[in-house]
């Protein structure tokens, strides 16, 4: 536990010094201002829901979730501090997880960033709280979910490019499973759609916590960083 | 302290290291010799647990790195080919980091710093970034992350390559210093390194051991012989044959274009190659004395073992 703290104080170090992390949020937080204002514009000021940033929200998360994780593991391999962190009294699930909990505090802190919308919405109108809470929750879960496919593609390979490109893929391809399932004639489709990324979000924007929703996130982020492990581990094999 | 038995690791098809047992007493600095690709790194690797091996076993401080690993590694400080430094960090942060990774608290890890800083000779440099280091005090900065936790053993992966021969001294001293309460395996290819620094010296080829001895009786061996190389204007094969005919020379070869000549040290041949030369007519384009390279002593060495088979 405490080795996982120590890995996870590291990244967040290395995130704060370089200028990955601000230049991700910056853009982060142009981009989904401009969703949430465009779309505030568009009902004419008369649905006053975060609706619009979640839009555009959601394939940021998959986007940035990409761009924040590939340098994880692949860098280690490049600058050859991966040996000596898998020489020391480290285990591998430790160093997945730390990596991993460092990435969702920038995540968070960017989430946090963006709750700028909601307290403007509050202040200049009256909007419904529920599914507010509901959405960033959603999207949390969705970031779980983005950031261990991530940390699974850095296992990979000592590439930061090549790592994107396999997240982007990884992502962008569960992603549109599930429009992909909507084509589909049942069960096939309902089992595609249940695959998605994308399936499970609109019950949050909607307010609707449901825990099959829950389930699936977490499993997909379990599933990744247990990946993520073993190809850690399979590698001292090789 | 640390024991190897029957260590073979495969790379896919490829055999790196092939059955490799030895052992390394508590206290001794071994040299583990070799030319690139012999299997150093591998077996150095096994070692500290980077790689686990395809067969074979190993100890490290009486636990096994199979099923004992993290306390296996926690005996050992390990400087890998590559120096493993975060680039972006500072060297006092870097080295606070691995001081916590191996264990130790807040109190400790800076009292230990001050300690390697002071040993590895580093005190200007503590607030540099260690990407902004010059070659020589990354492999300082190596060192001193390699011995942070004060570890019983200690593995240096090739330690003085790509530094300027004045860092090399320094380092060596600085090993020599390490080696007086610590056991060391350092690998290296090259063999007047090992001579200031090993007691004894393990020399691998081809993912073997071709000789394990202390630095006195490998010298004997390799020692009470001299070499000439030889460029010669004449047909190889009478030329050969000719040469061949001299008593005097114990071995001949040829690779193109030069003529290699071996003799024990109280002989003097170069009168009767003189004669020979003139005898057949051939010029004699540059006749020299050559050292015997690392490459020569593994071949010397591995045919000596297989003589004795």
């Amino acid at each position: 536990m405490r080795r996982i703290f120590l890995i996870c104080e590291k990244e967040l170090g290395t995130f704060l010094t370089s200028p990955m992390a601000y230049i991700v949020t910056a853009i982060f937080l142009a981009l989904s201002g401009a969703s949430f204002s465009t779309y505030l514009a568009q009902t004419s000021y008369s649905d006053t829901s975060i609706r619009g940033f979640l839009e555009a929200g959601q394939l940021l998360i998959l986007l940035f979730s990409a761009l924040l994780t590939m340098r994880l593991i692949s860098e280690e391999r490049k600058l050859g501090t991966w040996e000596m962190l898998l020489t020391a009294p480290v285990r591998e699930y430790e160093i997945v997880l730390g990596k991993f909990l460092s990435c969702l505090i920038v995540l968070g802190g960017m989430l946090v960033l963006t709750l700028f919308f909601p307290i403007l919405l509050v202040i200049l109108g009256d909007p419904d709280l529920g599914p507010i809470f509901t959405s960033y929750l959603g999207l949390i879960l969705l970031g779980c979910s983005s950031l261990s496919i991530g940390i699974f593609a850095s296992s990979l390979t000592p590439n930061q490019i090549v790592s994107a490109v396999i997240a982007g893929g990884i992502l962008f391809g569960l992603w549109f499973l599930g429009p992909v399932g909507n084509l589909v004639p049942d069960p096939v489709g309902e089992i595609l759609s249940y695959f998605s990324l994308s399936h499970h979000f609109p019950g949050f924007m909607r307010g609707v916590v449901d825990t099959r929703a829950i389930v699936y996130y977490l499993t997909v982020a379990a599933v990744f960083l247990f990946l993520s492990v073993r190809s850690i581990e399979t590698e001292r094999w090789r | 302290m640390i024991k190897i038995e029957n260590l073979t690791k495969f790379y896919g098809e490829r055999l790196a290291v092939d059955d490799i047992s030895f052992n390394i007493e508590r206290g001794e600095v071994v040299g583990f010799l070799g030319p690139n690709g012999a299997g150093k790194t591998t077996t150095m690797r096994a070692i500290t647990g980077y790689l686990m091996p395809t067969d074979g076993e190993i100890w490290v401080a009486d636990y096994n790195m199979r099923k004992d690993p993290l306390k296996g590694r926690q005996q050992i400080g390990y400087l890998p080919e590559t120096i493993p430094l975060y680039t972006d960090m500072s060297t006092r942060a870097y080295l606070r980091f691995v001081a916590r990774l191996r264990g130790l608290d807040r109190k400790e890890a800076q009292k230990r710093i001050d300690e390697v800083v002071e040993i590895c000779r580093l005190e200007e440099y503590i607030n540099v970034l260690t990407g902004k280091l010059s070659k020589g005090f990354r492999q300082r900065v190596g060192l001193a992350q390699a011995i942070i936790h004060d570890p019983e053993v200690l593995i240096l992966d090739e330690p003085t390559v790509g530094i300027d021969p004045l860092q090399v001294v320094q380092t060596k001293e600085l090993i020599k210093e390490l080696g007086r309460k610590r056991t060391i395996l350092l690998s290296t290819h090259i063999l007047p390194e090992v001579n200031l620094i090993c007691e004894r010296v393990i020399i691998i080829h081809q993912g073997r051991i071709v000789a394990e001895d202390s630095i006195e009786n490998l010298s004997s061996i390799l020692e009470g012989r001299q070499r000439l190389r030889l460029k010669i204007n004449g047909p190889v094969d009478e030329v050969t044959e000719n040469l061949s005919k001299i008593n005097a020379l114990s071995e001949v070869s040829y690779r193109d274009p030069y003529y290699l000549l071996e003799f024990p040290i109280d002989q003097e041949p170069q009168n009767e190659i003189n004669q020979m030369l003139t005898r057949g007519g051939w010029t004699l384009l540059s006749m020299e004395a050559v050292e015997l390279s690392l490459e020569d002593i593994f071949v010397k060495l591995t045919s000596k073992r297989e003589e004795e088979q």
